[in-house]
């Protein structure tokens, strides 16, 4: 992935930082440019919890270019508990099955490497089921 | 405003072409467009094309296919808009012959998949997608169907193999059509034994991406010299409108609403209703957007679009046949091209031209294409011109 | 001329004003390889005597950088400040994703401590994480900053078939520095020995480290650590006893074991802190995650003796003694004992695959 399109949306990726709509108090993830709900502009950030439920998902077999080896993995829609629903793979599995309803949780993961070992590598958001012992 | 008429359309075979550049791929079909129309030279031509900036490194493809076929100093540019594009050159060709600064237009929708393979191919139809926020993150547009797939099953109760009846009738309709990718049966039983592609949706749960070009000239029927051959073709109504891009911005991803604008937009337009059809070519790229397009229509309430396609309503001699060439799933899915694919099978239709897939009085299609998950819907309404 | 005990005195680093752990957090990755995998490929099925049960493996997503930020995000939790408050993020780890580009700088924008902090990336083997944690003490101690945040954490590579792939693990733990009065345990004083001893070491370029076989036993782990130790205690005036718990640098079961009774500490003081068996060597985390297990389980007034060892040599020694909020903040995270028991067992294929150890180019 191009540096500076990656390092322009880090605080997003490592840390779920989206927006609030100061017209309305929507949450917003992932940002954008006019609320979808007011159609007010500006923004100002706001931290998601990364707490969250499995809306919807799906484990691919088939994985495109920068994923080949991560195959099979597994990505769902993940509605947080501020509301919106984000893309994302699910990760630390083991040997849970995972249901529509399943609560998880963000963790930051590397998302994908390009050039081999001589790119950047992409850390990003990824969820996994929420762990005991978490509070 | 005027009639707009198609009065010639053409076609190459869907499949791997590996020794055919994409140039020629889409001069193929051009030109036999133009032969159909009675040698007819277009003003304008307007390309419905994808992927080939990403994956054959060609931009300007407007320039490039007309330059080639013979057609210098016309009009030319391309329309993108996902596996939409070729629907929406159309509507673009449409809107210019309608407008009265363009007399005759072509257009081609063209798609060259071997130029690359593996991976590469499913990426760069991952950029169709949110690049930041969903190909990013491993997602692409069939997993995006996956997931869609597994809300709809979910949500609506179906069995496993609910969703069958779609590749297996595709599949039946591709046996008699010339230029279809797949012209074998598929049964019920081959569809339950199919590998996983994205759970839970399966090999057969996927339309196959493919070359193909596909091209029509459109044109008011005063400026035609000559009669034709054939029957000509009325657009009647035209529609498009958009849906988020991405999948989780939707509030209801099961409801397809921009290909419920479209098709109401095209029929209002037409001034006819979906069920005032007899054809109805909608994009079967994965199996459960076939039913979502249904739906979408009018044609099945909310979460029953895939029990038509258990039952013979669908078929060629049913209420409402859809796919009638082998759709997507079974001539084949050259993405781009797509939408001026489904256009061309609708003429052949109203014309009395599809052989032994004949559907009887066919008189009136509506074509729906889409690009991603309904982010984008076109859709028109086509009819037998008098 | 200066005693004995005046030169030991003077040696116990301690900073002007008093300074502890505010918050901790560890991580360890889900997956487990048994060391019954290894010796069943490198040394027949013989279940004999092998130095660990199982080592904990990073999973294809994980790297230095994301279990830093996941310790450090339950440091915080524990800690109750906003990041941004954190002067200092120190990442210590022999196993940077980068060989150039700080780990620390990913940490620190993940967890939201940018921009107004040091930010660096600290390599001394296996104490390169208690040695960023003595340089946090010295940034809060001195005053030029009222907390900073210090890490330790590894993915360590054993070559194939070596000694060392029985217990070469991932994990680690983070650590907020900041005022004494603030603390849920006080660091009372470090000292740190240090030789230039080669028992073990990794040229540029190369994938996995090379070791001096039985020389990083005796003239390396227990010279050092032994020395440490035994200094700080002569400074302070300590003896074993007045440790509730001891934690030494685990590089498997028994070296810990072997020092902890020589420096006159009994099993029940060294065993909650000695994970290596279930988890393996962390390496730059070994002795830092130790010592997370000890404080979940630690109680105000406790003492707890930290010593770490590094290869190349050298090794930290911390006097830590806990305080009442301890038993508050204790639950603001997950445990250490949470992230072993969240267990997923591997094979020697998985094991491989994830940790790149099949050749695809």
């Amino acid at each position: 992935m191009e540096v500076p399109r990656y390092w322009r949306l880090q605080k997003q990726r490592y840390a779920l930082v989206g927006e609030i709509c100061p017209h309305c108090q929507v949450k917003i993830f992932p940002p954008r440019d006019v609320c979808p709900e007011c159609g007010g502009e500006a923004k100002q950030p706001f931290s998601f919890s990364g707490k969250g439920t499995v809306f919807s998902f799906t484990t691919m077999y088939d994985a495109p270019k920068g994923f080949e080896m991560n195959t099979p993995y597994t990505v769902a829609l993940v509605k947080l508990e501020e509301g919106p629903v984000v893309t994302a793979q699910l990760t630390d599995l083991g040997e849970q099955p995972v249901e529509i309803g399943m609560p998880v949780e963000m963790v930051t993961r590397r998302i994908r490497e390009d050039e081999e070992d001589k790119g950047i590598i992409v850390y990003g958001y990824k969820f996994r089921p929420v762990m005991a012992g978490t509070h | 405003m005027c009639d707009v008429v198609i009065a010639g359309i053409g076609q190459v075979p869907v499949g791997e072409h590996w020794g055919v550049p994409l140039r020629t791929l889409a001069a193929r079909a051009m030109l036999a467009a133009q032969r159909d129309a009675g040698g007819l030279k277009p003003q304008a031509l307007y390309v419905g094309n994808l992927l080939s900036p990403v994956v054959s490194h060609q931009s300007n493809l407007g320039t490039l296919l007309a330059d080639n076929a013979g057609m210098s100093g016309i009009e030319a540019f391309t329309v993108e808009a996902a596996e939409a594009s070729g629907a929406g050159a159309l509507r673009a060709g449409y809107l210019a012959v309608l407008s009265g600064y363009v007399d005759v237009a072509m257009v081609v929708g063209v798609e060259k998949f071997t130029d690359a393979v593996g991976p590469v191919i499913e990426g760069a139809m991952s950029e169709t997608m949110d690049y930041d926020f969903e190909a990013t993150n491993g997602l692409t547009p069939t997993a995006a169907a996956a997931m869609v797939m597994r809300l709809y099953m979910q949500t609506y109760d179906l069995p496993s193999d609910g969703l069958a009846g779609f590749p297996v009738l595709a599949h039946e309709n591709a046996l008699n059509n010339p230029n279809a990718y797949f012209r074998r049966a598929l049964t019920r039983e081959g569809y339950a034994r199919a590998a996983m592609l994205s759970t839970p949706l399966n090999l057969y749960d996927k339309a196959p991406y493919a070359d193909g070009a596909a091209a029509v000239i459109l044109t008011r029927p005063d400026r035609l010299k000559k009669a034709l051959e054939h029957p000509l073709v009325q657009v009647r109504g035209s529609g498009a409108a958009i849906d988020t891009l991405a999948l989780h911005d939707r509030h209801d991803p099961l409801a397809f609403h921009a290909a419920v604008v479209a098709i109401q937009n095209a029929c209002r337009h037409a001034g006819i209703l979906p069920a005032d059809v007899q054809v109805f070519e909608l994009s079967d790229n994965f199996s459960v957007y076939a039913a979502l397009c249904l739906e979408a229509g009018g044609f099945a309430q909310r979460g029953a679009g895939w029990k038509l396609a258990n039952g013979d309503e669908l078929s060629l001699k049913g209420r409402l046949p859809v796919c009638t060439m082998g759709g997507m799933k079974a001539r084949g899915n050259p993405a781009g091209a797509s939408g001026v694919y489904q256009v061309v099978e609708a003429c052949l239709q109203l014309r009395g031209e599809a052989g032994a897939n004949q559907v009887r009085d066919a008189r009136r299609a509506l074509t729906l294409c889409l690009g991603g998950p309904a982010s984008t819907a076109v859709c028109h309404v086509l009819q037998t011109w008098q | 001329m200066e005693t004995a005990s005046e030169k030991s005195e003077s040696l116990a680093l301690k900073p002007d004003r008093p300074v502890g752990i505010i918050g901790y957090g560890a991580y360890v990755p889900r997956y487990r390889l048994p060391a019954t995998q290894v010796a069943r490929l490198w040394s027949g099925e013989g279940e004999g005597d092998l130095p660990v049960k199982e080592k904990s493996v990073a999973g294809l997503d994980e790297d230095v950088a994301t279990m830093s930020i996941e310790a450090a995000r339950n440091a915080l939790s524990r800690a109750g400040i906003s990041p941004s408050a954190l002067r200092a993020v120190w990442v210590g780890s022999e196993s940077h994703p980068y060989a150039v580009k700080p780990t620390s700088t990913i940490v620190a924008e993940a967890i939201g401590a940018t921009p107004y902090i040091q930010a660096g990336d600290w390599e001394f083997a296996c104490k390169a994480g208690t040695e960023a944690l003595v340089a946090a003490i010295g940034l809060v101690g001195s005053g030029m900053g009222r907390y900073a945040l210090a890490i330790g954490m590894d993915i360590a590579q054993g070559q194939p078939g070596d000694a060392l792939e029985y217990t070469a693990a991932s994990g680690g733990a983070a650590y907020v520095i900041g005022p004494a009065d603030e603390s849920l345990a006080v660091i009372e004083a470090t000292f740190s020995y240090v030789t230039d001893t080669p028992d073990f070491w990794r040229r540029a370029h190369q994938v996995y480290p090379s070791h001096g076989q039985r020389f990083t036993g005796e003239p390396a782990y227990f010279k050092h650590i032994s020395n440490a130790a035994q200094t700080l205690m002569e400074s302070l005036g300590t003896k074993p006893a007045d440790y509730r718990y001891a934690v030494f640098h685990q590089p498997n079961t028994r070296f810990p074991q072997m020092v902890g009774k020589r420096l006159g500490f009994s099993d029940e003081q060294i065993k909650p802190g000695l994970l290596s068996p279930v988890i393996g060597n962390t390496y730059a985390g070994a002795a830092l995650i130790g010592l997370s297990a000890v404080l979940d389980v630690a109680s105000p007034g406790d003492c707890i003796l930290v010593t770490s060892y590094g290869s190349g040599a050298g090794s930290d020694a911390m006097h830590i003694c806990v305080t009442s909020a301890i038993e508050e903040r204790r639950s603001r995270a997950p445990l250490t004992r949470d992230y072993i028991a969240r267990r997923s067992e591997i094979d020697y294929a998985t094991y491989a695959r994830y940790r790149g150890k099949i050749r695809m180019k």
